[in-house]
């Protein structure tokens, strides 16, 4: 009984530990250490947010959230990731449909140059929007000339935010565009559909799924996003803080409880973040594989 | 709709898939290209419903030079080898999709699609499954419902694409069978790809013979069984031996070996060197017979190495004097009378000469 | 298929223009902004701003605290990959979900925790404090900030090769004698190496980057606790934009140069999934 502690169901495992099994101590070591280790970096950071939050009690607790910087912060927050997020989107759905239904040359370059944000270290993603809108500068000065302030309020932000989230929902798609193929495509050309009938009827209920995926990871990632945005919002209390900043702000005023109470919502984020990529993750591929594994027992049969 | 192909050529990037092809294919015909993978025929088949645009050449359907129109405005009704059925509509959304996608001057109300599809489930006899989707089909009940969406648009040309490719062998007949009286019913000019050449002898009324791009034959199925054109039409359909020899004097020396040869079954490949008299020799292994006692005119000795007694005709392989096998297949009366053993030594010949001479 | 793809499937004009523009206006411009504005610099400025003492110090500690950070990583990464696929134990499903919190978690959130966290009086750090090590306000601090934000890319670089795996090859050198060290040393571990490696690329790479999860644990102190994005920082915030176009320049090149070897790395060991 003890000898089986520690194993797997699944048949292709149990293959493997019953010709050749690591010795009971041996797992039993490994699975300690990997809880160890996971609960000291994982599980207590998770744990200290929630707690250092309420440590002051429930009521200062809302209060801090209450607060009117701290609704500025959630809308401002809310705001940017309305508008990065759906963008980022139709922009995710286009270069998917580009790189997977048609062959052409610097593909390569194309897909790496998608994931360049992902390469860049997140205070430099900022300054380089300082750099090209910051007010001294000629595109800035014209800007501002105009009456448009971007670095240093929120159209910066936006911007900083839709650089770092830009990859996500591109990444995602091209994977599974490229596991559906272009056949459904294709067939319902035949019959007569216009490209735009063909990917509203057809390609976009098969990818719905990559697409939330994408979506969710760019939305969490859109509303976490600390470095970028702390360069380009000047820290304006009330006006030009996400919640992220907010928690710096509040933080370095020595107001713990309140940090830890604006941190506890993003925490909240984070972890919902998680329940639906577990979710999402699961849902996407299985419907393929189940209607594989089914046409094979339909045929079989 | 007659469709009338011209001097298509198609490369991709390397690769010659089509080399110069022509090709006239007749109103209400049911035509299949046959050939190996590689061999060109499902780029053809794409070429004429629009999904490939090839190099050179043109396309005509009943006259009007379509080549350069998008496949959307062509009018052909196209089976994929893998059905492509929409996975998130139900089989009736899947067969209403061409209806339903038309512009808005030239649709029907949803009553007369819906009339339609229902009169076209009744036909591939699916109609109670109309609400199901694709992943709760058979195999063979997608390629029906593929086929009802096709024809839905009621289109000009109907183009398959190894329709029953993917089916298991016992419904894969069911299906040929039953494709065939669809035809006969519906009398639309269709065009289908196989690599089996049982099934396309079975099914068309011409069959294309594709090899490398190229087209090695074109005839009913009788032609091209009976009279091959070339030692790979001959090979391809049907099996058969195959022997190197010398030509001579209207004799072909096989070993020792002396065979006659008639003149309608030499042929000679285009280069070929009349002087150095090689030959390839091909037999079917139904036209041979065996015997104990030589005939007196075109036969070779050989002794038998194995039986193989299971199947409507038993399969005979024997070992020639000059080191070659045969394969041979006898009707189980002629077994049972002869009464053969491994290793009684026999003589074998070609049945009225039925021997295939290709001077290479 | 070439160019007859292009022409059968629609829209390659409207995606690849949307996508090419969209592509420029928000990453190409603003990044090549950069490389522009380094031109304004002349070359001795830009020698002088690099090779400074502190600038130098800053790279030091970067990249040996990142290098650190992903080392620990590897090597529990591959602790927690093994369990997490091989074996089964209570609340598994719930720990293989919470890897992928450093991905999730703003990292403002993460810094101001783990410097709670390990304060002086803190929950681990009132632990630490007797032994003499010193977290918050000092280097080991930032490599384990470093090593949170780091923890996923080995885990989830692993674990798909892990489930991989062939039973069969582990039967066959079981067949033969091998024992289980032997196994794993001569069997599965060169199967793994491509992936721990490029986790690692990984890992160290992002490290190099962090900003928000290691600005409150360090302390930011000039030649002791600065990593280079929070030098960069310092001098925007001075509005030495020169100083800090020339540091980030060098850490773009280094970003990049990182990036194109974990791209080649995992071209060659396919474990790509895009086309």
């Amino acid at each position: 009984m003890a000898e089986n502690f520690g194993f797997t169901n699944s048949k292709r495992v149990s293959r493997i530990l019953s010709a050749t099994a690591e010795p009971a101590p041996v797992r039993i070591a490994l699975i300690a250490l990997t809880l160890w280790f996971l609960a000291l970096f994982l599980v207590l950071p998770l744990i200290a947010v929630f707690a250092e939050a309420l440590r002051s009690g429930w009521r200062l607790y809302l209060a801090a959230l209450v607060d009117s910087d701290a609704r500025a912060a959630i809308r401002l927050t809310l705001l940017t990731a309305a508008i990065a997020v759906p963008i980022n989107i139709v922009f995710g759905i286009s270069a998917a449909w580009a790189i997977v239904k048609f062959e052409f040359r610097g593909k390569n370059l194309l897909m790496t140059l998608i994931d360049l944000p992902f390469a860049v270290s997140p205070v430099i993603a900022g300054m380089v929007f300082v750099l090209l809108l910051g007010v001294h500068e000629p595109a800035g000065a014209w800007l501002a000339a105009h009456g448009i302030r971007v670095i240093f309020a929120a159209p910066g932000i936006v911007l900083a935010t839709m650089f770092v989230t830009f990859p996500f929902v591109a990444r995602e798609l091209m994977p599974v565009m490229q596991a559906l193929g272009a056949e459904e495509e294709e067939a319902a050309l035949v019959l007569g559909a216009s490209g735009w009938q063909t990917f509203w009827r057809v390609t976009l209920p098969n990818v719905k799924w990559g697409v939330l995926y994408g979506a969710i990871l760019c939305n969490a990632r859109a509303m976490g996003e600390f470095g970028a945005v702390s360069v380009v919002s000047g820290h304006i209390r009330g006006l030009t803080n996400t919640m992220p900043l907010y928690v710096e702000v509040l933080y370095n005023d020595y107001q713990f409880a309140a940090a830890f109470a604006v941190a506890s919502l993003l925490a909240l984020l984070a972890l919902v973040t998680l329940v639906l990529k577990r979710l999402l993750g699961r849902g996407e591929s299985p419907e393929a594989t189940h209607t594989e594994v089914e046409s094979f027992q339909r045929e079989a049969a | 709709m007659s469709i009338e192909i011209r001097g298509i050529r198609k490369t991709f990037g390397s690769f010659v898939a089509l080399d110069n092809v022509d090709l006239d294919i007749r109103t209400g015909e049911l035509v299949a290209l046959l050939g190996m993978s590689g061999s060109g025929k499902t780029t053809l088949l794409r070429i004429i419903a629009g999904l490939e645009v090839p190099d050179t050449g043109t396309v005509r359907f009943h006259g009007e030079n379509t080549t350069e129109r998008s496949v959307r405005g062509r009018g052909v009704g196209f089976v994929f080898q893998h059905y492509a059925l929409f996975r998130h509509m139900t089989v009736f959304e899947n067969v209403a999709f061409g209806l339903r996608v038309r512009p808005r001057g030239a649709r029907l109300s949803e009553a007369e699609i819906g009339g339609r599809v229902r009169h076209l489930l009744k036909l591939v006899q699916l109609d109670f499954l109309a609400h199901r989707h694709p992943s709760q089909l058979s195999g063979g009940q997608r390629q029906r419902v593929a086929l009802a969406r096709a024809l839905a648009v009621e289109p000009k040309v109907l183009l398959l694409d190894e329709p029953f490719g993917a089916l298991d062998a016992k419904v894969r007949m069911e299906l040929r069978r039953w494709l065939r009286g669809l035809h006969d019913q519906l009398h639309v000019t269709s065009v289908f790809v196989t690599h089996d050449q049982e099934e396309a002898l079975e099914l068309a009324d011409r069959v294309v013979v594709l090899n490398e791009g190229r087209i090695e034959q074109v005839g009913t199925a009788e032609e091209v069984y009976h009279h091959p054109a070339s030692p790979f039409v001959y090979n391809f359909l049907g099996n058969v031996n195959l022997f190197h020899g010398r030509l001579e004097g209207g004799k072909v020396f096989i070993g020792d070996t002396a065979l006659e040869v008639q003149e309608t079954h030499e042929h000679a490949h285009p280069d070929a060197n009349p002087e150095l008299q090689r030959a390839l020799v091909y037999m079917r292994p139904h036209n041979l017979e065996i015997d104990f006692q030589p005939n007196g005119r075109n036969h070779f000795p050989a002794k038998v190495k194995y039986i193989n007694p299971a199947g409507p005709q038993v399969k005979v392989e024997l070992m020639t004097d000059w080191g070659d096998r045969v394969h041979a297949e006898i009707a189980h009366e002629r077994y049972r009378e002869l009464g053969l053993k491994i290793d009684d030594e026999v003589y074998v010949w070609p049945r009225e000469n039925k021997l295939f001479v290709y001077q290479i | 298929m070439a160019a007859a793809r292009r022409s059968v499937i629609p829209g390659f004009g409207l995606t690849m223009g949307f996508t090419l523009t969209y592509l420029s206006l928000i990453v190409l411009i603003p990044l090549s902004t950069l490389f522009i504005k380094t031109a304004t610099i002349s070359p001795a400025q830009f020698w002088a701003t690099i090779s400074s003492p502190r600038v130098i110090a800053a790279f030091e500690l970067s990249l040996s605290a990142s290098f650190a950070g992903a080392a620990i990583n590897a090597v529990f990464g591959l602790v927690v990959a093994w369990s997490l696929v091989r074996y089964e134990f209570p609340g598994k499903q719930l720990i293989d979900a919470l890897v992928d919190l450093p991905f999730a978690l703003p990292t403002s959130v993460a810094g101001i925790t783990l410097t709670t966290l390990y304060a002086e009086n803190g929950w681990i750090g009132s632990w630490l404090t007797p032994l003499g090590l010193k977290v918050t306000y000092a280097p080991l601090g930032i490599i384990v900030a470093l090593t949170f934000i780091g923890l996923p890319f080995v885990v989830r670089t692993i674990e798909p090769v892990l489930q991989d795996l062939d039973a069969e090859l582990e039967e066959a050198a079981a067949t033969l004698g091998a024992g289980r060290i032997q196994t794993f040393a001569r069997v599965i571990a060169p199967t793994l190496a491509p992936a721990m490696l490029t986790g690692f690329v990984l890992a160290f790479a992002r490290g190099l980057g962090e900003y928000g999860s290691v600005v409150f644990i360090s302390g930011n102190l000039p030649f002791k606790t600065e990593i280079v994005p929070l030098l960069i920082m310092s001098k925007l915030e001075q509005f030495d934009y020169a100083g800090a176009t020339a540091i980030a320049v060098v850490m773009l090149v280094l970003s990049f140069t990182l990036f194109f070897t974990i791209n080649t790395l995992q071209r060659v060991s396919a474990l790509r999934l895009a086309p």
